[in-house]
């Protein structure tokens, strides 16, 4: 027998913030009705801010559960990388290991996030599918969650970042400050790009490997390895590097931390991509949010 | 005060095949011309057509009607999972769906860190979270189970979790599949006695079911859904003696009246 019930259910959903509004479920067409729905899923997301921080961080506790330095692997790669792509590259490039080093350092870091960001937002709500099915949560909080997951790996990898700085003693500049906003715009295109992505993806199955694929040529075509001023002397096509998302939003915090001075083209540049990025993602999480629910 | 409106809902599942669902087909029909014609004529299952029913407080509703009647459909729809094509709901009232023994758990983690994060969800604050801990560990049973991950869990033992978890925090709407039965004969008894004592509180129950017993000792109204059209709606006497063959009908009135 088990021990009796006192039938207590004493804890009442309804003692908490929030919970009391009615909620109301129209089947809309207009682009009105499906924009406030999509804005009330993002800030409902945005209250339950606890559960996001509680499902990354138990996401990455469990992918290290049972070994020894647990999430301390992420720095250790991260830092045997850095160590050995620098110096082979530094040979290639002719490069001085002492300027390369740091330079490499913070891009390949920044990199791993845009290349992780895509390719596990593209899986967002496919992987949340027994969440998404249980019951009703804001689905922009599967795309939180996977940012939020990130942005705690990124915060691993940085300590290999000061660290290459502290060895070679490089000294950011002022400017240096201006990483905070950049940071802030990392944020926001990150979460875009993951409400995007998981939309588009749990719809058709086959974008998750084309964004894989995409991004491994733009990591080729982006000057991430190599420096722009490194290659100038052989004529390359400068589009590449101008007009490329990817480099102005590098760029913005790298050249900073290396003691660069703040350049407003490249801000420029990484703005408007920016709200082009957020244009569309809204336009596709509109238009598709009812519908995750049946494609998952 | 609860209310669960339903409001000319329907709703329909798209039928994307094997081949369709990729990318490549999409592209392929749009290159030649035909995705018009394809979304046009995209063939969709009807799962729901034009439901309307509402209920208030201290209704305990019963969903009859063969498999694939849309019974589990709307369920989900009702919780707000679904969000139908046509139609309104409103929905007053915290819901809790009971819609499959899972409950959106993930089996890696561990039961106390699975039972943390609904807590979570509902907005809990630490002391109410350890609060919630302790009651779903007393009610399921599983003291010494709570620290390992849920696959480790038999199959009893994650419906026990599931249920003392969705009704540990006291939902104001309940909605519930027949998979509750699932659990042995003892946890039955306490698991009826636990939702009584929520039904009791005048709030809504909602339940699917196969058997006409437990509807008749639970419910105190019964809609039998056929082919996703609302059949007959009414009390379980009217809808069952409709619904059921004579002797079965008789049989389940037997024993109504001898559990009453």
């Amino acid at each position: 027998m088990i021990a009796p019930d006192q039938g207590k259910a004493d804890l009442d959903i309804s003692q908490t913030a929030g919970s009391q509004r009615p909620i109301s479920i129209t089947a809309s067409d207009d682009w009105r009705g499906r924009s406030i729905m999509a804005w009330k899923d993002i800030t409902e997301a945005l209250r339950l801010w606890p559960l996001v921080w509680t499902l990354s961080l138990l996401d990455i506790r469990l992918r290290y559960r049972g070994s020894l330095i647990g999430p301390f692997w992420l720095t250790m790669s991260t830092a045997v990388m850095v160590g050995a792509i620098g110096f082979l590259y530094s040979r290639l490039f002719h490069q001085n290991v002492a300027s390369y080093l740091p330079f490499l350092s913070i891009s390949i870091v920044l990199w791993t996030f845009i290349s992780t960001i895509t390719a596990e937002g593209s899986v967002c709500f496919t992987q949340s599918e027994g969440m998404i099915r249980a019951m009703r949560m804001p689905l922009s909080l599967h795309a939180a969650r996977v940012v939020m997951r990130n942005i705690l790996v990124l915060g691993h990898n940085i300590v290999v970042i000061a660290l290459v700085f502290a060895i070679f003693r490089t000294i950011p500049s002022m400017a240096a400050f201006s990483v905070l906003p950049a940071c802030a715009l990392w944020v926001i295109d990150a979460m875009a790009m993951t409400l995007m992505l998981g939309t588009i993806g749990a719809r058709f199955r086959d974008i998750p490997p084309i964004v894989g694929s995409i991004v491994q040529i733009a990591f080729y075509l982006t000057p991430v390895m190599w420096n722009p001023v490194m290659l100038s002397h052989r004529g390359l096509s400068t589009i590449f590097v101008n007009w490329n998302p990817f480099y102005a939003l590098l760029e913005i915090m790298r050249g900073p931390l290396l003691g660069q001075p703040l350049e407003p083209r490249i801000w420029g540049v990484a703005l408007v991509y920016s709200v082009v990025l957020i244009i569309l993602a809204g336009i596709v999480f509109m238009r598709a949010r009812p519908r995750i629910a049946y494609w998952v | 005060m609860a209310n669960l409106i339903i409001d000319n809902v329907s709703v329909a599942f798209p039928l994307y095949h094997g081949e369709s669902r990729s990318l490549k087909k999409t592209v392929f029909a749009a290159a030649s011309g035909r995705l018009g014609e394809d979304r046009k004529h995209r063939l969709v299952v009807e799962a729901l057509r034009n439901i309307s029913f509402e209920l208030h407080t201290g209704d305990r509703l019963g969903f009859v009607g063969s498999n694939g009647a849309g019974k589990t459909t709307l369920l989900r729809t009702m919780a707000g999972i679904y969000e139908p094509v046509g139609g309104n709901i409103t929905i007053d009232g915290a819901v809790t769906a009971l819609l499959d023994p899972g409950q959106g758990m993930n089996f890696e983690l561990t039961g106390r860190e699975n039972i943390r994060l609904r807590g979570l969800f509902s907005g809990f604050n630490e002391l109410q979270i350890k609060q919630l801990q302790a009651d779903v560990a007393a009610f399921a049973g599983l003291d010494q189970f709570l620290e390992l991950p849920v696959r480790t869990y038999s199959s009893g033992m994650v419906v026990r979790l599931g249920f003392a978890l969705a009704t540990a925090i006291k939902p104001q709407i309940l909605l519930m599949d027949e998979w509750i039965l699932a659990g042995d004969a003892a946890f039955l008894d306490k698991a009826r006695h636990r939702l009584e004592t929520m039904v009791r509180g005048a709030e809504i129950l909602v339940l699917s079911s196969h058997s006409a017993d437990i509807i008749m000792q639970w419910c105190n109204r019964v809609i039998w859904m056929d082919g996703g059209q609302v059949k007959a709606d009414g009390t379980p006497e009217e809808v069952l003696g409709a619904y059921l063959p004579p002797d079965q009908f008789a049989q389940a009135m037997a024993a109504a009246s001898v559990a009453a």
